[in-house]
Protein backbone atom coordinates (compact mmCIF):
# COMPACT_ATOMS: atom_id res chain seq x y z
CA UNK A 1 0.00 0.00 0.00
CA UNK A 2 2.68 2.44 1.01
CA UNK A 3 4.69 1.27 -1.97
CA UNK A 4 1.82 2.00 -4.28
CA UNK A 5 1.46 5.44 -2.77
CA UNK A 6 5.14 6.16 -3.22
CA UNK A 7 4.93 5.01 -6.80
CA UNK A 8 2.02 7.33 -7.53
CA UNK A 9 3.84 10.26 -5.95
CA UNK A 10 6.94 9.47 -7.99
CA UNK A 11 4.92 9.33 -11.19
CA UNK A 12 3.23 12.64 -10.52
CA UNK A 13 6.60 14.13 -9.73
CA UNK A 14 8.39 13.05 -12.93
CA UNK A 15 5.39 14.01 -15.04
CA UNK A 16 5.57 17.49 -13.55
CA UNK A 17 9.31 17.75 -14.11
CA UNK A 18 8.87 17.07 -17.80
CA UNK A 19 5.80 19.25 -18.30
CA UNK A 20 6.19 21.47 -21.32
CA UNK A 21 6.59 25.20 -20.74
CA UNK A 22 5.17 27.76 -23.17
CA UNK A 23 7.53 29.44 -25.63
CA UNK A 24 6.72 32.86 -24.17
CA UNK A 25 7.73 31.69 -20.68
CA UNK A 26 10.88 29.97 -21.91
CA UNK A 27 11.87 33.10 -23.82
CA UNK A 28 11.26 35.20 -20.73
CA UNK A 29 13.38 32.95 -18.50
CA UNK A 30 16.23 31.93 -20.79
CA UNK A 31 16.55 34.36 -23.71
CA UNK A 32 15.65 37.81 -22.34
CA UNK A 33 18.84 37.96 -20.23
CA UNK A 34 20.83 38.44 -23.46
CA UNK A 35 18.30 39.13 -26.22
CA UNK A 36 16.39 41.69 -24.15
CA UNK A 37 12.87 42.38 -22.89
CA UNK A 38 11.90 43.52 -26.37
CA UNK A 39 13.84 40.74 -28.11
CA UNK A 40 15.91 43.37 -29.89
CA UNK A 41 19.32 42.09 -28.72
CA UNK A 42 19.67 44.64 -25.90
CA UNK A 43 19.61 42.31 -22.87
CA UNK A 44 20.80 43.23 -19.38
CA UNK A 45 23.99 41.17 -19.92
CA UNK A 46 25.33 42.83 -23.07
CA UNK A 47 27.52 45.62 -21.61
CA UNK A 48 30.80 43.69 -21.76
CA UNK A 49 29.94 41.12 -24.42
CA UNK A 50 32.34 40.95 -27.38
CA UNK A 51 29.59 39.74 -29.74
CA UNK A 52 26.16 41.29 -29.46
CA UNK A 53 23.11 38.99 -29.43
CA UNK A 54 20.96 38.82 -32.54
CA UNK A 55 18.08 41.30 -32.76
CA UNK A 56 15.14 38.90 -33.01
CA UNK A 57 12.87 41.70 -34.24
CA UNK A 58 15.10 42.34 -37.28
CA UNK A 59 12.94 40.78 -39.98
CA UNK A 60 15.59 41.18 -42.68
CA UNK A 61 18.26 39.22 -40.80
CA UNK A 62 15.85 36.69 -39.32
CA UNK A 63 14.21 35.88 -42.64
CA UNK A 64 17.63 34.82 -43.84
CA UNK A 65 17.53 31.83 -41.50
CA UNK A 66 15.57 28.65 -42.18
CA UNK A 67 13.57 27.16 -39.30
CA UNK A 68 15.86 24.13 -38.99
CA UNK A 69 18.85 26.47 -38.72
CA UNK A 70 17.15 28.36 -35.88
CA UNK A 71 16.33 25.04 -34.23
CA UNK A 72 19.97 23.97 -34.51
CA UNK A 73 21.45 27.17 -33.07
CA UNK A 74 19.08 27.10 -30.09
CA UNK A 75 19.69 23.42 -29.37
CA UNK A 76 23.43 23.23 -30.08
CA UNK A 77 24.58 26.80 -29.56
CA UNK A 78 26.33 29.47 -31.62
CA UNK A 79 29.38 27.39 -32.48
CA UNK A 80 27.21 24.76 -34.23
CA UNK A 81 26.57 27.26 -37.05
CA UNK A 82 30.01 28.92 -36.84
CA UNK A 83 28.72 31.73 -34.67
CA UNK A 84 29.83 32.99 -31.25
CA UNK A 85 30.18 30.69 -28.22
CA UNK A 86 28.39 33.42 -26.27
CA UNK A 87 25.13 32.06 -27.72
CA UNK A 88 24.68 29.01 -25.42
CA UNK A 89 23.39 25.56 -26.32
CA UNK A 90 20.05 24.85 -24.66
CA UNK A 91 20.02 21.09 -25.07
CA UNK A 92 19.31 19.50 -21.70
CA UNK A 93 17.39 22.57 -20.58
CA UNK A 94 14.74 22.72 -23.30
CA UNK A 95 13.12 19.72 -24.97
CA UNK A 96 13.04 19.44 -28.78
CA UNK A 97 9.37 20.25 -28.66
CA UNK A 98 9.99 23.39 -26.61
CA UNK A 99 12.71 24.47 -29.04
CA UNK A 100 10.31 23.99 -31.98
CA UNK A 101 7.82 26.23 -30.18
CA UNK A 102 10.57 28.81 -29.64
CA UNK A 103 11.30 28.87 -33.37
CA UNK A 104 7.62 29.70 -33.96
CA UNK A 105 7.89 32.35 -31.24
CA UNK A 106 10.89 33.90 -33.03
CA UNK A 107 8.80 34.08 -36.23
CA UNK A 108 6.21 36.08 -34.31
CA UNK A 109 8.89 38.41 -32.90
CA UNK A 110 10.44 39.11 -36.33
CA UNK A 111 7.07 39.13 -38.10
CA UNK A 112 8.84 37.19 -40.80
CA UNK A 113 9.24 33.84 -42.56
CA UNK A 114 12.30 32.23 -44.11
CA UNK A 115 13.10 33.83 -47.45
CA UNK A 116 10.54 36.63 -47.27
CA UNK B 1 -2.43 2.82 9.80
CA UNK B 2 -0.90 4.86 7.01
CA UNK B 3 -2.41 8.04 8.35
CA UNK B 4 -1.07 7.29 11.77
CA UNK B 5 2.36 6.83 10.28
CA UNK B 6 2.28 10.17 8.45
CA UNK B 7 0.89 11.96 11.47
CA UNK B 8 3.59 10.69 13.78
CA UNK B 9 6.29 11.52 11.23
CA UNK B 10 4.98 15.08 11.04
CA UNK B 11 4.96 15.34 14.81
CA UNK B 12 8.55 14.21 15.16
CA UNK B 13 9.58 16.63 12.45
CA UNK B 14 7.90 19.71 13.86
CA UNK B 15 9.09 18.78 17.34
CA UNK B 16 12.75 19.11 16.43
CA UNK B 17 12.08 22.03 14.14
CA UNK B 18 10.57 24.22 16.81
CA UNK B 19 13.27 23.43 19.33
CA UNK B 20 16.33 23.94 17.13
CA UNK B 21 15.42 26.00 14.14
CA UNK B 22 12.60 28.33 15.08
CA UNK B 23 14.06 31.30 13.26
CA UNK B 24 15.00 29.25 10.22
CA UNK B 25 11.60 27.59 9.85
CA UNK B 26 9.56 30.64 10.71
CA UNK B 27 11.31 33.71 9.31
CA UNK B 28 13.84 32.46 6.81
CA UNK B 29 11.43 29.96 5.25
CA UNK B 30 9.13 32.77 4.11
CA UNK B 31 11.69 33.44 1.35
CA UNK B 32 13.88 30.31 1.28
CA UNK B 33 12.94 26.74 0.46
CA UNK B 34 14.45 24.70 3.27
CA UNK B 35 12.67 21.36 3.03
CA UNK B 36 12.81 20.73 -0.74
CA UNK B 37 12.06 19.67 -3.40
CA UNK B 38 13.62 22.43 -5.54
CA UNK B 39 11.54 24.33 -8.12
CA UNK B 40 10.34 21.93 -10.84
CA UNK B 41 8.45 24.36 -13.08
CA UNK B 42 9.32 27.78 -14.47
CA UNK B 43 6.42 29.24 -12.54
CA UNK B 44 8.00 28.06 -9.29
CA UNK B 45 11.53 28.99 -10.36
CA UNK B 46 10.63 32.56 -11.36
CA UNK B 47 8.64 33.10 -8.17
CA UNK B 48 11.52 32.22 -5.84
CA UNK B 49 12.04 34.90 -3.19
CA UNK B 50 15.49 33.64 -2.19
CA UNK B 51 18.03 30.97 -3.18
CA UNK B 52 17.06 27.38 -2.40
CA UNK B 53 18.66 26.37 0.89
CA UNK B 54 17.37 22.78 0.94
CA UNK B 55 20.80 21.55 -0.23
CA UNK B 56 22.83 24.13 1.72
CA UNK B 57 25.08 21.50 3.31
CA UNK B 58 26.23 20.36 -0.12
CA UNK B 59 26.81 23.89 -1.35
CA UNK B 60 28.17 26.47 1.09
CA UNK B 61 31.20 26.87 3.30
CA UNK B 62 29.88 27.00 6.86
CA UNK B 63 32.28 29.76 7.86
CA UNK B 64 30.99 31.95 5.06
CA UNK B 65 27.33 31.53 6.06
CA UNK B 66 28.16 32.61 9.62
CA UNK B 67 29.92 35.79 8.57
CA UNK B 68 27.63 36.72 5.64
CA UNK B 69 24.46 36.46 7.72
CA UNK B 70 25.85 39.04 10.14
CA UNK B 71 26.80 41.44 7.35
CA UNK B 72 25.10 40.47 4.09
CA UNK B 73 26.30 41.99 0.80
CA UNK B 74 24.66 41.67 -2.62
CA UNK B 75 25.53 38.51 -4.56
CA UNK B 76 22.98 38.59 -7.39
CA UNK B 77 23.29 42.02 -9.01
CA UNK B 78 19.85 41.72 -10.65
CA UNK B 79 18.08 39.93 -7.79
CA UNK B 80 16.57 36.43 -7.87
CA UNK B 81 14.77 36.43 -11.25
CA UNK B 82 16.52 39.20 -13.20
CA UNK B 83 13.32 39.82 -15.21
CA UNK B 84 11.67 41.30 -12.12
CA UNK B 85 14.46 43.84 -11.68
CA UNK B 86 15.20 45.25 -15.13
CA UNK B 87 13.80 48.13 -17.16
CA UNK B 88 14.49 49.40 -20.67
CA UNK B 89 17.25 52.03 -20.81
CA UNK B 90 19.04 54.07 -23.49
CA UNK B 91 21.75 51.42 -23.96
CA UNK B 92 19.49 48.43 -23.49
CA UNK B 93 17.91 46.76 -20.48
CA UNK B 94 19.33 47.97 -17.17
CA UNK B 95 18.95 46.97 -13.55
CA UNK B 96 16.28 48.88 -11.64
CA UNK B 97 18.14 49.16 -8.34
CA UNK B 98 15.08 50.62 -6.61
CA UNK B 99 13.45 47.18 -6.77
CA UNK B 100 16.27 45.44 -4.88
CA UNK B 101 16.17 45.12 -1.10
CA UNK B 102 18.87 44.49 1.48
CA UNK B 103 19.07 41.13 3.23
CA UNK B 104 18.13 40.83 6.89
CA UNK B 105 21.18 40.70 9.21
CA UNK B 106 21.22 38.52 12.32
CA UNK B 107 23.39 38.18 15.43
CA UNK B 108 26.53 36.08 15.62
CA UNK B 109 24.79 33.56 17.88
CA UNK B 110 21.82 33.12 15.57
CA UNK B 111 24.07 32.99 12.51
CA UNK B 112 26.23 30.30 14.07
CA UNK B 113 23.24 28.19 15.09
CA UNK B 114 21.52 28.56 11.72
CA UNK B 115 24.68 27.79 9.75
CA UNK B 116 25.07 24.58 11.73
CA UNK B 117 21.45 23.65 10.94
CA UNK B 118 21.85 24.48 7.26
CA UNK B 119 25.01 22.36 6.94
CA UNK B 120 22.95 19.29 7.87
CA UNK B 121 20.89 19.62 4.69
CA UNK B 122 22.73 17.33 2.30
CA UNK B 123 20.39 15.63 -0.17
CA UNK B 124 23.04 15.61 -2.92
CA UNK B 125 26.01 13.80 -1.39
CA UNK B 126 25.86 11.61 -4.53
CA UNK B 127 26.54 14.52 -6.88
CA UNK B 128 29.30 15.89 -4.65
CA UNK B 129 31.00 12.47 -4.39
CA UNK B 130 31.36 12.39 -8.18
CA UNK B 131 33.66 15.42 -8.18
CA UNK B 132 37.37 15.16 -7.53
CA UNK B 133 39.15 18.47 -7.26
CA UNK B 134 42.68 18.31 -8.63
CA UNK B 135 44.90 20.81 -6.82
CA UNK B 136 46.60 23.17 -9.21
CA UNK B 137 46.97 26.74 -10.26
CA UNK B 138 46.19 28.70 -13.37
CA UNK B 139 47.48 32.12 -14.33
CA UNK B 140 44.96 34.91 -14.14
CA UNK B 141 45.37 35.58 -17.83
CA UNK B 142 44.71 31.97 -18.88
CA UNK B 143 41.86 31.59 -16.42
CA UNK B 144 40.17 34.72 -17.63
CA UNK B 145 40.58 33.81 -21.27
CA UNK B 146 39.02 30.43 -20.58
CA UNK B 147 36.14 31.84 -18.53
CA UNK B 148 35.38 34.79 -20.82
CA UNK B 149 36.32 33.80 -24.36
CA UNK B 150 36.32 30.02 -24.63
CA UNK B 151 33.39 29.21 -22.36
CA UNK B 152 31.44 32.47 -22.45
CA UNK B 153 30.73 32.45 -18.69
CA UNK B 154 31.24 36.20 -18.25
CA UNK B 155 28.05 36.96 -20.16
CA UNK B 156 26.07 36.26 -16.97
CA UNK B 157 28.63 36.52 -14.16
CA UNK B 158 30.65 39.47 -12.86
CA UNK B 159 34.31 38.44 -12.50
CA UNK B 160 35.04 41.76 -10.81
CA UNK B 161 32.63 44.41 -9.54
CA UNK B 162 32.85 46.31 -12.82
CA UNK B 163 33.21 43.57 -15.42
CA UNK B 164 30.88 40.87 -16.69
CA UNK B 165 27.16 40.12 -16.83
CA UNK B 166 24.30 40.41 -14.37
CA UNK B 167 21.77 37.60 -14.63
CA UNK B 168 23.77 35.19 -12.45
CA UNK B 169 25.48 35.52 -9.03
CA UNK B 170 28.76 37.46 -9.05
CA UNK B 171 31.64 34.99 -9.04
CA UNK B 172 34.56 37.02 -7.74
CA UNK B 173 33.77 35.73 -4.25
CA UNK B 174 32.23 32.40 -5.33
CA UNK B 175 35.05 30.29 -3.90
CA UNK B 176 34.76 32.07 -0.56
CA UNK B 177 31.11 31.04 -0.42
CA UNK B 178 30.99 27.67 -2.11
CA UNK B 179 32.52 24.22 -1.71
CA UNK B 180 34.85 23.48 -4.66
CA UNK B 181 33.04 20.20 -5.40
CA UNK B 182 29.75 22.08 -5.60
CA UNK B 183 31.19 24.55 -8.09
CA UNK B 184 32.50 21.69 -10.22
CA UNK B 185 29.20 19.82 -10.05
CA UNK B 186 27.11 22.89 -10.83
CA UNK B 187 29.28 23.78 -13.83
CA UNK B 188 29.06 20.16 -15.04
CA UNK B 189 25.28 20.06 -14.87
CA UNK B 190 23.39 23.04 -13.41
CA UNK B 191 20.05 21.32 -14.08
CA UNK B 192 20.95 18.45 -11.74
CA UNK B 193 20.71 21.02 -8.94
CA UNK B 194 18.14 23.46 -10.29
CA UNK B 195 16.12 21.94 -13.17
CA UNK B 196 14.82 25.31 -14.38
CA UNK B 197 17.87 27.54 -13.81
CA UNK B 198 18.79 29.94 -16.63
CA UNK B 199 22.42 28.89 -16.47
CA UNK B 200 22.88 26.61 -19.49
CA UNK B 201 24.88 23.39 -19.44
CA UNK B 202 27.98 24.45 -21.38
CA UNK B 203 29.15 20.82 -21.66
CA UNK B 204 32.57 21.66 -20.24
CA UNK B 205 35.15 18.83 -20.28
CA UNK B 206 36.57 17.39 -17.03
CA UNK B 207 39.84 19.25 -17.40
CA UNK B 208 37.94 22.41 -18.39
CA UNK B 209 35.94 22.18 -15.16
CA UNK B 210 39.15 21.85 -13.12
CA UNK B 211 40.55 24.97 -14.79
CA UNK B 212 37.38 26.94 -14.14
CA UNK B 213 37.33 25.96 -10.46
CA UNK B 214 41.03 26.85 -10.12
CA UNK B 215 40.30 30.22 -11.70
CA UNK B 216 37.39 30.88 -9.35
CA UNK B 217 39.55 29.91 -6.35
CA UNK B 218 42.18 32.38 -7.53
CA UNK B 219 39.68 35.19 -8.07
CA UNK B 220 38.31 34.85 -4.56
CA UNK B 221 41.76 34.90 -2.96
CA UNK B 222 42.41 38.09 -4.86
CA UNK B 223 39.11 39.60 -3.70
CA UNK B 224 40.07 38.84 -0.08
CA UNK B 225 43.56 40.30 -0.48
CA UNK B 226 42.18 43.44 -2.08
CA UNK B 227 40.16 44.26 1.04
C1 LIG C 1 24.33 34.36 -22.76
C2 LIG C 1 23.70 35.19 -23.74
C3 LIG C 1 22.64 34.56 -24.64
C4 LIG C 1 21.51 33.88 -24.24
C5 LIG C 1 21.07 33.58 -22.82
C6 LIG C 1 20.80 33.54 -25.45
N1 LIG C 1 21.49 34.00 -26.55
FE1 LIG C 1 20.93 33.75 -28.50
N2 LIG C 1 22.62 34.76 -29.09
C7 LIG C 1 23.57 35.29 -28.25
C8 LIG C 1 24.60 35.91 -29.05
C9 LIG C 1 25.84 36.61 -28.52
C10 LIG C 1 24.23 35.74 -30.40
C11 LIG C 1 24.99 36.22 -31.64
C12 LIG C 1 25.93 35.16 -32.12
C13 LIG C 1 26.74 35.64 -33.30
O1 LIG C 1 26.26 36.52 -34.03
O2 LIG C 1 27.87 35.14 -33.47
C14 LIG C 1 22.97 35.01 -30.39
C15 LIG C 1 22.29 34.63 -31.53
C16 LIG C 1 21.08 33.98 -31.54
C17 LIG C 1 20.36 33.64 -32.73
C18 LIG C 1 20.78 33.95 -34.16
C19 LIG C 1 21.72 32.94 -34.73
C20 LIG C 1 21.97 33.30 -36.18
O3 LIG C 1 22.94 33.96 -36.45
O4 LIG C 1 21.14 32.92 -36.98
C21 LIG C 1 19.19 33.03 -32.33
C22 LIG C 1 18.09 32.50 -33.24
C23 LIG C 1 19.21 32.99 -30.90
N3 LIG C 1 20.38 33.57 -30.44
C24 LIG C 1 18.19 32.48 -30.13
C25 LIG C 1 18.22 32.41 -28.73
C26 LIG C 1 17.16 31.84 -27.93
C27 LIG C 1 15.86 31.28 -28.49
C28 LIG C 1 17.55 31.94 -26.64
C29 LIG C 1 16.82 31.45 -25.39
C30 LIG C 1 16.48 30.04 -25.38
C31 LIG C 1 18.87 32.58 -26.62
N4 LIG C 1 19.23 32.85 -27.91
C32 LIG C 1 19.59 32.85 -25.47
C33 LIG C 1 23.55 35.25 -26.88
C34 LIG C 1 22.61 34.63 -26.09
C1 LIG D 1 12.56 38.76 2.32
C2 LIG D 1 13.08 37.50 1.87
C3 LIG D 1 14.21 36.86 2.65
C4 LIG D 1 14.25 36.52 3.99
C5 LIG D 1 13.17 36.74 5.05
C6 LIG D 1 15.51 35.86 4.21
N1 LIG D 1 16.22 35.82 3.04
FE1 LIG D 1 18.03 34.95 2.79
N2 LIG D 1 18.11 35.62 0.86
C7 LIG D 1 17.09 36.31 0.23
C8 LIG D 1 17.57 36.73 -1.08
C9 LIG D 1 16.77 37.49 -2.12
C10 LIG D 1 18.90 36.29 -1.19
C11 LIG D 1 19.88 36.52 -2.33
C12 LIG D 1 20.73 37.71 -1.97
C13 LIG D 1 21.70 38.12 -3.06
O1 LIG D 1 21.88 37.38 -4.01
O2 LIG D 1 22.28 39.21 -2.96
C14 LIG D 1 19.22 35.58 0.05
C15 LIG D 1 20.43 34.97 0.33
C16 LIG D 1 20.67 34.19 1.43
C17 LIG D 1 21.86 33.39 1.61
C18 LIG D 1 23.00 33.28 0.64
C19 LIG D 1 22.62 32.24 -0.39
C20 LIG D 1 23.28 32.37 -1.70
O3 LIG D 1 23.35 31.35 -2.42
O4 LIG D 1 23.70 33.45 -2.09
C21 LIG D 1 21.74 32.77 2.83
C22 LIG D 1 22.72 31.81 3.46
C23 LIG D 1 20.48 33.20 3.40
N3 LIG D 1 19.86 34.07 2.52
C24 LIG D 1 19.99 32.81 4.63
C25 LIG D 1 18.86 33.37 5.24
C26 LIG D 1 18.49 33.12 6.61
C27 LIG D 1 19.23 32.22 7.56
C28 LIG D 1 17.36 33.84 6.84
C29 LIG D 1 16.58 33.98 8.14
C30 LIG D 1 17.32 34.57 9.23
C31 LIG D 1 17.02 34.54 5.59
N4 LIG D 1 17.96 34.23 4.67
C32 LIG D 1 15.92 35.35 5.43
C33 LIG D 1 15.84 36.56 0.73
C34 LIG D 1 15.47 36.39 2.06
C1 LIG E 1 23.17 32.46 -19.42
C2 LIG E 1 23.73 32.85 -18.14
C3 LIG E 1 24.84 32.01 -17.54
C4 LIG E 1 25.96 31.51 -18.15
C5 LIG E 1 26.38 31.63 -19.61
C6 LIG E 1 26.72 30.87 -17.10
N1 LIG E 1 26.07 30.97 -15.91
FE1 LIG E 1 26.74 30.27 -14.12
N2 LIG E 1 24.99 30.81 -13.24
C7 LIG E 1 23.97 31.48 -13.86
C8 LIG E 1 22.86 31.59 -12.94
C9 LIG E 1 21.52 32.26 -13.23
C10 LIG E 1 23.27 30.97 -11.73
C11 LIG E 1 22.44 30.79 -10.45
C12 LIG E 1 21.79 29.47 -10.58
C13 LIG E 1 20.79 29.10 -9.53
O1 LIG E 1 21.16 29.04 -8.34
O2 LIG E 1 19.63 28.86 -9.89
C14 LIG E 1 24.63 30.51 -11.96
C15 LIG E 1 25.41 29.89 -10.99
C16 LIG E 1 26.75 29.57 -11.13
C17 LIG E 1 27.61 29.13 -10.08
C18 LIG E 1 27.20 28.99 -8.63
C19 LIG E 1 27.24 30.37 -8.01
C20 LIG E 1 26.42 30.56 -6.76
O3 LIG E 1 26.72 31.50 -5.99
O4 LIG E 1 25.47 29.81 -6.55
C21 LIG E 1 28.86 28.96 -10.62
C22 LIG E 1 30.12 28.52 -9.89
C23 LIG E 1 28.76 29.26 -12.03
N3 LIG E 1 27.45 29.63 -12.32
C24 LIG E 1 29.79 29.18 -12.94
C25 LIG E 1 29.64 29.33 -14.32
C26 LIG E 1 30.65 28.98 -15.28
C27 LIG E 1 32.03 28.45 -14.96
C28 LIG E 1 30.12 29.25 -16.52
C29 LIG E 1 30.73 29.00 -17.88
C30 LIG E 1 31.05 27.61 -18.17
C31 LIG E 1 28.78 29.79 -16.31
N4 LIG E 1 28.52 29.81 -14.96
C32 LIG E 1 27.94 30.24 -17.31
C33 LIG E 1 23.96 31.97 -15.17
C34 LIG E 1 24.91 31.65 -16.12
Amino acid sequence: MLNKLLFAVLLAYTAQAQAKETAADNYKAYCVQCHGMEGNGNGVNIRDMSVIPRDHTDSKAMSGRADDMLFKVIKEGGTSISKSVLMPQWEGVLSDEEIKDLVLHLRVLCKCKFGS
Amino acid sequence: MKQLFILSAALVFSGTAVAEEGLLQKDCATCHNISGPVAQTLKEALAKKGPDLSYAGNKYLQKWIVSWLQKPTRIRPAGMYYGDHIKPGPKGDEIDVSTLTDHVAISKEDATAIAAELMKLKPHDDLIAKEKIVPGTITKQMGEMNFDKFQGCMTCHLIEPEYGGFSGPQVYTAANRLQPEFMASFIRNPQAWEPKTWMPNKHVSDSGIQKLVQYLEMLSKEAVNAK
